[in-house]
């Protein structure tokens, strides 16, 4: 089974995120890149399902040169190979042009089953597997909290607000994870040493046969206007429980007619 | 008016009410018409949608649309995109309606803004990123915008419309067929109001201790009519439902008032509960960082703190 999994690099979130004031996208120069963190339960349930079937496992990242930081953590995880697209051409593509870049390169290098992170935490969309779906006209299976294969068979159980569907369809399908799937692997050090070794192609707009006008930042559907540090919440009143810190608290809630 | 097209959320035949919401929102800028997908359409929906402004119902209730994942319903908007010309498409921000207005801007060729807070003037959206740390104003430069509006974003007012019904057939092509949903699974679901749309949530963290402890929390939600809530250490360990998880990497929430107890606040809870209007904050940890959202907080065991409030609510009523 050829299992791609498409692995986002992100701006840390332990740091100070920001969007750059010359063109309004976001900043990655500004903060350290690393895996999207539901990415790496991407990459884990690729390669659970590898080990269970056979086959190989390719990460596919679409980002800018530093992005190859996060391809050689999905290697060292176990992936097999990589494909990273990087472009200039592809700065600032908003959610419609990712998921046609990838959606075109997926179609170039092949797959039996795509595996996401149901959301990446800067841009939080949550949309790019059900618009690669779209795209490449395959069963959308998102938010899996579960994935089984049988030959050609593939269900998953899809979490909703009221518990989960059962879903069922055929390969070739996309699939999205959430973060109750599994547990992700600590590479190993002998993992992160293969690692060094793996094959990463890089392709560029030309090579994936991405049309050009369909991506970047001049030709995104859709543009961040303007942006503002979001005000600070105005400092609030913290007290310590001495046996009336309920009563205090229900003062508080009458205060705000919330009781 | 230009038509704004509002994607009705239903459960069990009752609308929800991010879709009044939606209407008033939509009334604003245009003219609403509600879309119907799926079964359980009845009068009484339609006179709740006419109560909140809609001029216009398609409905479409089928119930092949409901068999498949997403894609029907975004065969159906993209059909009546090209049938009205609406000037908008509003959709509330749900992990899957989300998804049917990502494949609809696909469909329709046209920009999608996703998790809005807020609409002004000209379509330009209030989205707020970083966990809450920066708002921006974005608009579609393409096509038809399509917007997902995140629950609880807009306060709703009741404004009569005619509510007029038009009949919509969809043939639900077989690349919509791909991924059939063979079996719902319903895991409790009490009388609480639902979390993302509930104007107060309660939520519990590692702090509540056990599984047993959080009948504590749900007391105390029951007594403010609220929803519970609950951190993802919680949810890890089994002592409630991951459908209750809110943050990052569960439900965002945006009620009048969040309450945590036994929370500390990582970034990744914040993410999901920052831009609530009031938060409260319970811990015995006078360093925990959910102090530095809260408008009130208590340094103090939630044991005794909890049901102590819990018993003053219900005495003030
Ligand atoms: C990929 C990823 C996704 C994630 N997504 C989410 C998410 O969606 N939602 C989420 O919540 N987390 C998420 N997390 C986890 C997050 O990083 C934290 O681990 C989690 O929020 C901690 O939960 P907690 O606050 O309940 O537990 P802790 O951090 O352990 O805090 C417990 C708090 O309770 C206090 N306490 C203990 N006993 C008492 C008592 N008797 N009375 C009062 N206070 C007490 C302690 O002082 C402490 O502050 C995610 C992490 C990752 C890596
Ligand atoms: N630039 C990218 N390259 C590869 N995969 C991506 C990229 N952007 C998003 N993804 C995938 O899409 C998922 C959801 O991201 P998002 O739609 O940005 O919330 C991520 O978990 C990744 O699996």
């Amino acid at each position: 089974m050829n299992i791609v999994v498409c692995v986002k690099q992100v701006p840390d979130t332990a740091t100070e995120r920001k969007l750059r004031s010359d063109d309004n996208t976001l900043d990655r120069d500004a903060a350290d890149g690393v895996i999207n963190e539901l990415c790496e339960y991407a990459v884990e349930e690729a390669l659970r399902l590898k080990e269970a079937h056979g086959g190989e496992v390719t990460v596919l990242t679409m980002g800018p040169a530093k992005a190859a930081d996060t391809i050689r953590k999905a290697l060292a995880m176990g992936a097999d190979k990589a494909v990273h697209l990087v472009d200039d051409a592809l700065h600032g593509s908003d959610v419609l042009g990712t998921s046609y870049a990838l959606a075109q390169t997926l179609k170039k290098i092949g797959f039996d089953l795509v595996v996401l992170g149901s959301e990446s935490t800067d841009a939080r969309t949550g949309v790019l597997a059900a618009m690669l779906a779209e795209r490449l006209s395959v069963p959308q299976l998102t938010f899996a909290n579960k994935v089984e294969i049988d030959g050609t068979s593939i269900s998953i159980q899809r979490v909703t607000d009221y518990g989960y569907d059962r879903v069922e369809a055929s390969l070739p399908a996309v699939v999205s994870v959430v973060e109750k799937i599994n547990e992700p692997r600590y590479p190993s050090f002998k993992g992160i040493m293969a690692a060094k070794k793996k094959p990463v192609e890089k392709l560029g707009v030309a090579d994936a046969e991405i049309d050009a006008s369909q991506v970047g930042l001049a030709n995104s559907w859709s543009e961040v206007v303007d942006f503002a540090a979001a005000p600070p919440r105005a400092a609030g009143t913290v007290v310590k429980d001495e046996g009336d810190g309920g009563v205090k608290t229900a003062e508080f809630l009458a205060s705000k007619k919330f009781v | 008016m230009s038509e704004i097209l509002v994607l009705v959320e239903h459960v069990e035949g009752q609308v929800k009410k991010v879709t009044l919401e939606l209407l008033t929102l939509a009334r604003k800028l245009g003219t609403p018409s509600a879309v119907w997908a799926g079964e359980g359409y009845s009068p009484d929906a339609q006179a709740k949608l006419a109560e909140y402004g809609a001029e216009k119902i398609y409905v479409a209730d089928a119930a092949e649309i409901g068999d498949y994942v997403v894609a029907p319903k975004a065969e159906l908007l993209a059909q009546l995109v090209s049938e009205k010309s609406p000037a908008a498409v509003f959709v509330a921000a749900t992990a899957e309606a989300k998804e049917i207005a990502g494949r609809l801007a696909i469909k329709i060729d046209s920009g999608v803004l996703t998790d809005a807070v807020g609409m002004e003037d000209g379509l330009l959206a209030d989205q707020s990123i970083f966990g809450g740390g920066v708002n921006v104003h974005s608009r579609v430069t393409k096509g038809t915008p399509i917007v997902a509006v995140r629950p609880n974003a807009t306060p709703i007012e009741a404004a009569a419309g005619a509510g007029a019904e038009e009949r919509v057939t969809v043939d639900v092509s077989d690349a919509a067929k791909g991924a059939r949903v063979v079996e719902r699974v319903k895991q409790e679901k009490g009388a609480r109001p639902e979390l993302t749309e509930a104007s107060i949530v309660v939520s519990g963290g590692r702090g509540v201790g056990s599984a047993e402890n959080f009948a504590v929390i749900e007391a105390l939600a029951d007594s403010l009519g609220a929803a519970v809530g609950a951190s993802r250490a919680v949810t890890d360990a089994g002592w409630y439902p991951h459908q209750f998880q809110v943050g990052q990497t569960g439900k965002t929430v945006s009620p009048q008032l969040y309450i945590a107890a036994g929370i500390s606040g990582a970034i990744q809870h914040r993410a999901g509960m920052q831009t609530a209007k009031t938060i409260i904050a319970i811990n015995k940890d006078s360093e925990a960082p959910i102090f530095e959202l809260a408008d009130f907080g208590v340094v103090g065991d939630l044991h005794q703190v909890v049901p102590q409030l819990t018993e003053e609510i219900t005495k003030r009523k």
